[in-house]
């Protein structure tokens, strides 16, 4: 029996972060309280460094690895290393304790009951959470692994690696603990439904195929007659379970909740994070093992990506949340990158490499704002506190409307250059009924961000209205970054775009 | 190896998972349907490997049902942190989030 060859290099940046994520569970049984949260923010801004500087190294591999089943090629790469680099980002805020006095932003224990006498003391003792490091780096290695599996069990194993720490985080907020964990609830009986579709439905595609390899799935399109009842059932479940992890409609009820009930930074961690993994692993399904049916599977996406788009923008006008509106808005973002997604060509996946980007660090940053519009109660996300935010703090309000901007579509943001990419991809792959549709909502959609920039720029102040929280250095950082990312992304995207031009390759 | 009779019972176990998710109230028992869901899947994979003589198909039943563990120990958590504060496990009670 001949020993299996595991291209270790080429999966050294998952190798990193997962082993991270391992030392940190050591660290939290080891290392003396005192120092644990220094210990474990090095430990997760160190890894994730070191597996990005990896990333760049490993840039133009084109391997298939680990006897077959992880394929680190041009879009694996640009996503892990995007992903990476959000994550990096998403620890500052993690890492940030001056906003909540004497903690982070998470309960010191997620098991002690609200409202309790344990939970009383631990917040005195002025116990920090550091359990969540761990967790964000396990999450992270699911999310790398994700858009680079190549065959249906790699696949499987990442989407329910990167979810399930993504369920345990959202249910730990400090504040309002009973959204949180109801959060947690609704994400995880919802996730673990739509992943049970996801293994059915994977179950059918081998039966189908014979094999778990998506090469092999490829080659047997066309040459099995008369099976594809069960080729079409197994592609339409599997279609489920990605498609409930971006967000798309109908799979997207889960995603104000959760984005609504989770801890603000898990929020920004996971709304950058998972879409792009998910998107990345939806394309190497759909255009590496399955582009040879792609005109049974395009109607169903058309539809998706339409209903997407409209459902997403439409609720979003009615939303009186901060954090739903966003929730509601990063749906319809899902919606546009599908519009490209129906184009099956290398133009098409560029732009969604490049919009998955930009779309990163714009919800990153959008988020981040919010952790810092506080009152009495924690953060103050009903959008009628932030009538007058303009005038009282100009330079926090000035920020979140470049961000609204963007989301927008605004020209000399990314998410203008973004939009014009898929849209222009979109148009070219013949989908032009999208574009048009894309359009449309576009306009509606940025009555909405612009009626908030409004209302935080030319409204009076409410009387008793939040406050501004001082950040620490961590989450001013960290808001920088994504408000520069976001302009110079839209003044100056040719690199970007080249790189993603460059990496537009799906290895087979 | 003909596996239509596995893949009927699969499918009806598939189906009555997916209905005890979206019928039953008690997120205990929410749960326990996935998990129905996930089997379902084991027992269609196997039939396939069998159906296919390759063993690929019973390794992902290993993996599947590791992952239903790992899923297990992450659902009970918060299932039982959610019974704890409220004394009750009924998804209907677990509304705060509604608009």
């Amino acid at each position: 029996m001949i020993a299996p060859s595991i291209e270790y290099s080429a999966l050294l940046p998952m190798i990193i972060v997962f082993g991270a994520g391992v030392v940190g569970v050591l660290v939290e049984a080891f290392v003396p309280r005192r120092f644990r949260h220094a210990v474990q923010v090095i430990l997760a801004l160190a890894a994730l460094a070191a597996a990005f500087v990896q990333v760049v190294r490993l840039g133009g591999t084109e391997i298939i690895g680990a006897v077959g089943s992880v394929a680190i090629d041009g879009p694996a790469l640009f996503l892990q290393g995007t992903v990476l680099v959000l994550a990096f980002i998403s620890m500052f805020f993690f890492a940030e304790r001056r906003i909540e006095a004497g903690g982070n932003a998470f309960a010191p224990a997620a098991s002690s009951l609200p409202g309790s006498e344990e939970e009383r003391v631990l917040v005195q003792q002025r116990a920090l959470q550091t359990e969540i490091y761990p967790l964000s780096m396990l999450a992270v290695g699911g999310m790398m692994l994700f858009p680079a599996a190549n065959d249906l069990l790699a696949m499987f194993v990442a989407l329910e690696v990167l979810s399930l720490p993504l369920y345990i985080l959202c249910g730990m907020a400090r504040r309002r603990r009973l959204l949180s964990q109801e959060a947690a609830m609704k994400y995880f009986l919802l996730g673990a439904f739509a992943s049970g579709f996801f293994i059915f439905g994977a179950s059918f595609v081998y039966g189908f195929a014979g094999s778990l390899e998506f090469a092999e799935i490829d080659a047997a399109l066309g040459a099995r007659v008369g099976q594809e009842g069960l080729l079409l059932a197994g592609v339409g479940m599997m279609a489920v379970g990605l498609l409930f992890k971006i967000g798309a409609v109908p799979f997207h009820a889960w995603t104000p909740d959760v984005y609504q009930g989770a801890p603000t930074q898990v929020t920004a961690f996971m709304a950058a994070c998972t879409k792009l993994a998910a998107f990345g692993a939806m394309m190497r399904l759909f255009y590496v093992g399955l582009g040879g049916i792609r005109t049974d599977w395009q109607p169903m996406l058309w539809a998706v990506a339409i209903a997407t788009m409209v459902v997403g923008i439409v609720v979003a006008l009615s939303q009186t949340d901060i954090k739903r509106m966003l929730a509601y808005s990063s749906i319809a973002h899902g919606g546009f990158i599908l519009t490209a997604f129906v184009a099956v060509d290398e133009l098409a996946i560029a732009a969604i490499l490049f919009y998955l980007a930009a779309y990163g660090f714009v919800t990153l940053g959008a988020f981040a704002v919010v952790t810092l519009v506080r009152d009495a109660g924690g953060e103050a996300t009903h959008l009628s506190k932030w009538a007058g935010l303009g005038r009282r703090s100009p330079l926090l309000a000035a920020t979140f409307g470049l961000f609204l901007l963007a989301l927008a579509g605004i020209p000399l943001t990314s998410g203008f250059v973004g939009k014009l990419t898929v849209f222009t991809a979109a148009f070219q792959g013949g989908a032009m009924p999208l574009v048009i549709v894309g359009v449309l909502v576009s306009a509606v959609a940025a009555f909405f961000y612009v009626r908030v920039i409004v209302l935080m720029f030319f409204s009076d102040p409410a009387p008793e209205g939040p406050t501004v929280a001082v950040p620490s250095v961590w989450t001013t950082a960290g808001i920088a970054v994504g408000a520069v990312a976001t302009i110079v992304l839209g003044v100056l995207p040719g690199p970007l775009l080249d790189l993603a031009e460059q990496a537009a390759l799906f290895i087979r | 190896m003909n596996p239509t009779s596995y893949l009927v019972l699969a499918t009806i176990l598939f189906t009555l998972g997916s209905g005890g998710v979206l019928l039953r109230r008690n997120a205990l028992v929410a749960f326990m349907s996935v998990e129905l869901m996930l089997n379902a899947a084991n027992l269609a994979f196997v039939a396939f490997a069998r159906m296919h003589g390759a063993l690929d198909g019973q390794i992902v039943a290993f993996f599947v049902m590791i992952i239903a563990a790992a899923e297990v120990v992450i659902g009970l958590a918060i299932i039982v942190m959610i019974f704890r504060t409220r004394r009750s496990a009924s998804v209907d009670d677990a509304s705060l989030l509604k608009l």
